[in-house]
């Protein structure tokens, strides 16, 4: 599948920082989002999954 | 704590989900029309404004705007403001949001059929209109922001994430792929042509799907789900994980549609790679709306409410696996223009949206009118009617888009089609247009049993009133994350931060595939043989546009042998810079049309309008004797080539001044051409005569509608020649 891509590309000048960039990108935003989720605290949690069920609490405390 | 009283505004809801059942039932009806017509082709005969070409995108936009638009505003008002525990920002945005929405719901419903459009795809309305939603698509974002800013609720639950980004991304979709140049009230073109206008377009028509009918909808699955299952969310961190991964991966994955078309090899493989990713987040949502309902499984047998929510989150579990497999070069080879897709995106429309629609309103209108919903018996009827009609739409269809792809490719030992009359492969697939008319048919009758059990319940409820809650006043608290407070539950109570981290995750993608596109001078080819279209041409091509031919014929040949062998030589992008709009169609019902031009006589294209049948045995193609009555617009000639000079194409002033004459000139040629028939030659001298006789205005044929309409066909794909190999 690659030929398909080579031809169109390979005539840019520094195209080859090209890839590097993207998988940067691509590994920061993943790592980041995964380091948010698992380091959340699981009462902070158990608190936001339940606000549609909430009467009267709106959660103040932070 | 200082406790507040406040009232949630339910009859904002209430509006929205009259509106939703309303245009449900028009938006499905006219589907089903269409649905006939592949089975009756002159079922409107003579009546331009039934026609099919005109209704298709009525049916779409009737679908996409009105009914699942109108379902998402229902849905939204009412979760939004107890998630935030406030009443909506403003009453009277609120209203300034329906109204406006219906107005220009109705405006589509006018001009649709009367033929302005300008052809994009969910994109038909033409400029008014474009920028009439763009007005009210901002009343509802500033009436959303404004409450969000005003809430009694510290963090911002997910569903309300789902709600900004869609805000965000459809405004930003909208207004680029809606750049144009009006030419007159009703009449605009496309800024950009060709390859670009397709790219464009395709980033949009992929992201209206993602961002209009996936995104708010995922924001009402996550309340309204844990609502009617009274449990919380399965994983609270899975929908963080769901709500980022999607939003940036879904944007750049539109460039799919135009697989092994003229646009460039790269931007394709792009939406290719985005488009596999794409599976880990969509089925991370779907895993996490079912698994919701973990433990209360035995509720799914007994309530109707939670059975449309299961099969409608397995239906966007089945259309977003097809998706990326769909993207994949060698199923969409196949795929790619056939009914395949027709069915794929039923089950993406039926399935997802009108089934949590249908659950959701099941739910809320109950609630709504305080009583409890009429006939539960009608309820669960409704579920096995609509889910039998969803798989009697879809799995014929599937069959369909597979014979008739195969039947396309076959080759015979020397090198010939096997079936090289394109009708062959369309009578074989006719009983499959039968079950899905009949699937549609038991969809509709679901829906009708809908408003008529909600028509009951709202009889025996009592009168909808905005409903008294209470809460306390939210502390200001530092803006500075607080001790303790990890970075994304700080993220969660800053919406503007929050809305710009979305915006940009949302542009990166579009960026990359859709700058280098504009600015790049090479990015297309040019070809110095291919020249702008004659005035006459050009208004043919505004007739093609109008007539919506788009919707069943594409004008782009992939090169496959067999679409070679079948059409002529393939597309080439330089082929295609004058068209603004580009016009390569997603769906062939009928055959390609890029090389037409040279390959039947005139005579042939004015008889095959009046009369597809006679010239193609078993076509399904209506006639158009209306183009081959009316006379064609001069008037506005020299306006649309301004407007093209303005859009870049090399019209000389000579041109232009000399426009009316040049049509005058071409229109008389086609005329003189046409008399080569005898039999054309004496009914026509026949039918002057006597309107001659009887004081009829007769219209000289130079003059009608076919002739622009032919010398449009008749140049298609002719800038190029191709020499023979031998």
């Amino acid at each position: 599948m690659l030929k398909f891509v080579k031809g169109h590309l390979e005539h840019i000048d520094g195209v080859e920082i090209f890839p590097i960039i993207s998988l940067l990108i691509f590994f920061i935003f993943f790592m980041g989002l995964f380091w948010w989720v698992f380091t959340m605290k699981k009462s902070h949690v158990n608190e936001v999954s339940n606000i549609p069920f909430e009467k009267d609490q709106n959660n103040q405390v932070l | 704590m200082d406790v507040q009283q406040f009232y949630y505004d339910n009859k904002i809801v209430k509006k929205f989900i009259y509106a939703t059942l309303v245009w449900g039932v028009v938006g499905m009806l006219v589907g089903l029309i269409l649905a006939f017509m592949f089975l009756f082709p002159n079922m409107t005969d003579g009546i331009p404004w039934l026609s099919f070409g005109r209704l298709r995108p009525l049916h779409t936009n009737a679908v996409i705007f009105a009914f699942v638009g109108n379902a998402i505003f229902a849905g939204v008002y009412y979760s939004t403001q107890r998630l935030l525990k406030t009443r909506m920002f403003s009453d009277a945005l609120s209203n300034l949001n329906f109204w406006g929405w219906q107005l220009l719901i109705v405006g589509a419903a006018i001009t649709l059929p009367l033929g302005y459009t300008t052809s994009k795809e969910y994109a038909e309305l033409e400029w008014p209109f474009d920028i009439w939603l763009a007005l009210i698509w901002v009343v509802f974002g500033i009436n959303l922001i404004w409450t969000i800013l005003r809430r009694r609720q510290r963090h911002i639950y997910v569903a309300i994430w789902f709600y900004l980004a869609t805000f965000v991304t459809v405004a930003v979709l909208h207004i680029v792929n809606s750049m144009e140049l009006p030419v007159s009230a009703l009449k605009s073109y496309s800024a950009y042509a060709g390859v670009q206008d397709a790219l464009v377009q395709w980033w949009y028509g992929h992201n209206a799907v993602a961002f209009f009918l996936t995104t708010p909808f995922l924001g009402l699955m996550y309340y309204f789900v844990p609502k009617a299952a009274n449990r919380p969310v399965y994983s609270y961190r899975l929908s963080i994980v769901h709500f980022w991964s999607l939003i940036f991966i879904y944007i750049w994955a539109g460039p799919h549609h135009l697989l092994y078309s003229a646009l460039p090899d790269w931007a394709q493989n792009l939406g290719v790679a985005f488009s596999i990713m794409l599976l880990a987040p969509s089925w991370g949502g779907m895993i996490n709306g079912l698994l919701t309902l973990r433990g209360a499984w035995d509720k799914v047998r007994v309530d109707p409410v939670l059975k449309f929510m299961v099969v409608a989150i397995t239906g966007y579990g089945m259309s977003t696996f097809e998706g990326p497999l769909l993207s994949l070069k060698n199923v969409n080879a196949i795929a790619h223009f056939s009914d395949w897709i027709i069915a794929h995106v039923h089950v993406g429309a039926l399935a997802w949206n009108g089934f949590l629609t249908f659950g959701m309103v099941y739910w809320l209108i109950p609630r709504l009118f305080k009583t409890k919903l009429w006939s539960l018996k009608l309820a669960n009827f409704h579920f096995w009617i609509g889910t039998l009609g969803i798989i009697l739409y879809a799995l014929p269809m599937y069959v369909a888009g597979f014979v008739q792809a195969s039947m396309w490719k076959q080759f015979n030992p020397d090198g010939t089609l096997v079936y090289g009359n394109f009708l062959e492969t369309v009578n074989q697939i006719i009983p499959m247009y039968w079950m899905r008319a009949i699937g549609g048919t038991m969809f509709l009758i679901g829906m009708l049993i809908l408003c008529y059990n909600i028509i009951k319940t709202i009889q025996t409820g009592s009168k909808v009133t905005d409903d008294l809650a209470e809460a306390p006043a939210l502390e200001k608290v530092t803006k500075h994350r607080t001790a303790n407070e990890g970075y994304h539950s700080w993220l969660e109570r800053r919406p503007v931060k929050f809305t710009i981290y979305a915006t940009i995750a949302i542009l990166i993608g579009g960026a990359v595939q859709i700058i280098p596109s504009l600015i790049v001078d090479d990015y297309i080819p040019q070809i110095t043989s291919v020249k702008p279209y004659t005035p006459l041409e050009l208004e043919g091509r505004d007739l093609y546009i109008r007539e919506g031919c788009v919707g069943c014929h594409s004008q782009m040949i992939r090169p496959f042998r067999s679409e070679v062998e079948r059409y002529g030589e393939y597309s080439k992008a330089g082929e295609y810079v004058y068209d603004h709009p580009f016009l390569w169609g997603s769906k062939r019902t009928g055959p390609d049309l890029f090389r037409i031009g040279g390959k039947y006589s005139d005579n042939w294209h004015l008889n095959h309008f009046y009369d597809p049948q006679t010239t193609s045995a078993g076509s399904i193609m209506p006639s158009y004797r209306w183009l081959i009555e009316n006379k064609h617009d001069r008037s506005n000639i020299t306006g649309k080539m301004e407007a093209m000079v303005t859009l870049g194409v090399p019209y000389t002033e000579e041109d232009i001044a000399n426009a009316e004459e040049s049509m005058a000139a071409q229109g008389l040629k086609i005329e003189k051409n046409l008399y080569n028939d005898p039999d054309f030659a004496r009914i026509y001298e026949e039918d002057k005569k006597y309107s001659k006789e009887n004081g009829i205005e007769f219209v000289d044929m130079r003059d009608r509608e076919v002739v622009a309409m032919i010398a449009y066909l008749q140049r298609l794909g002719t800038d190029i020649k191709i020499k023979e190999a031998n």
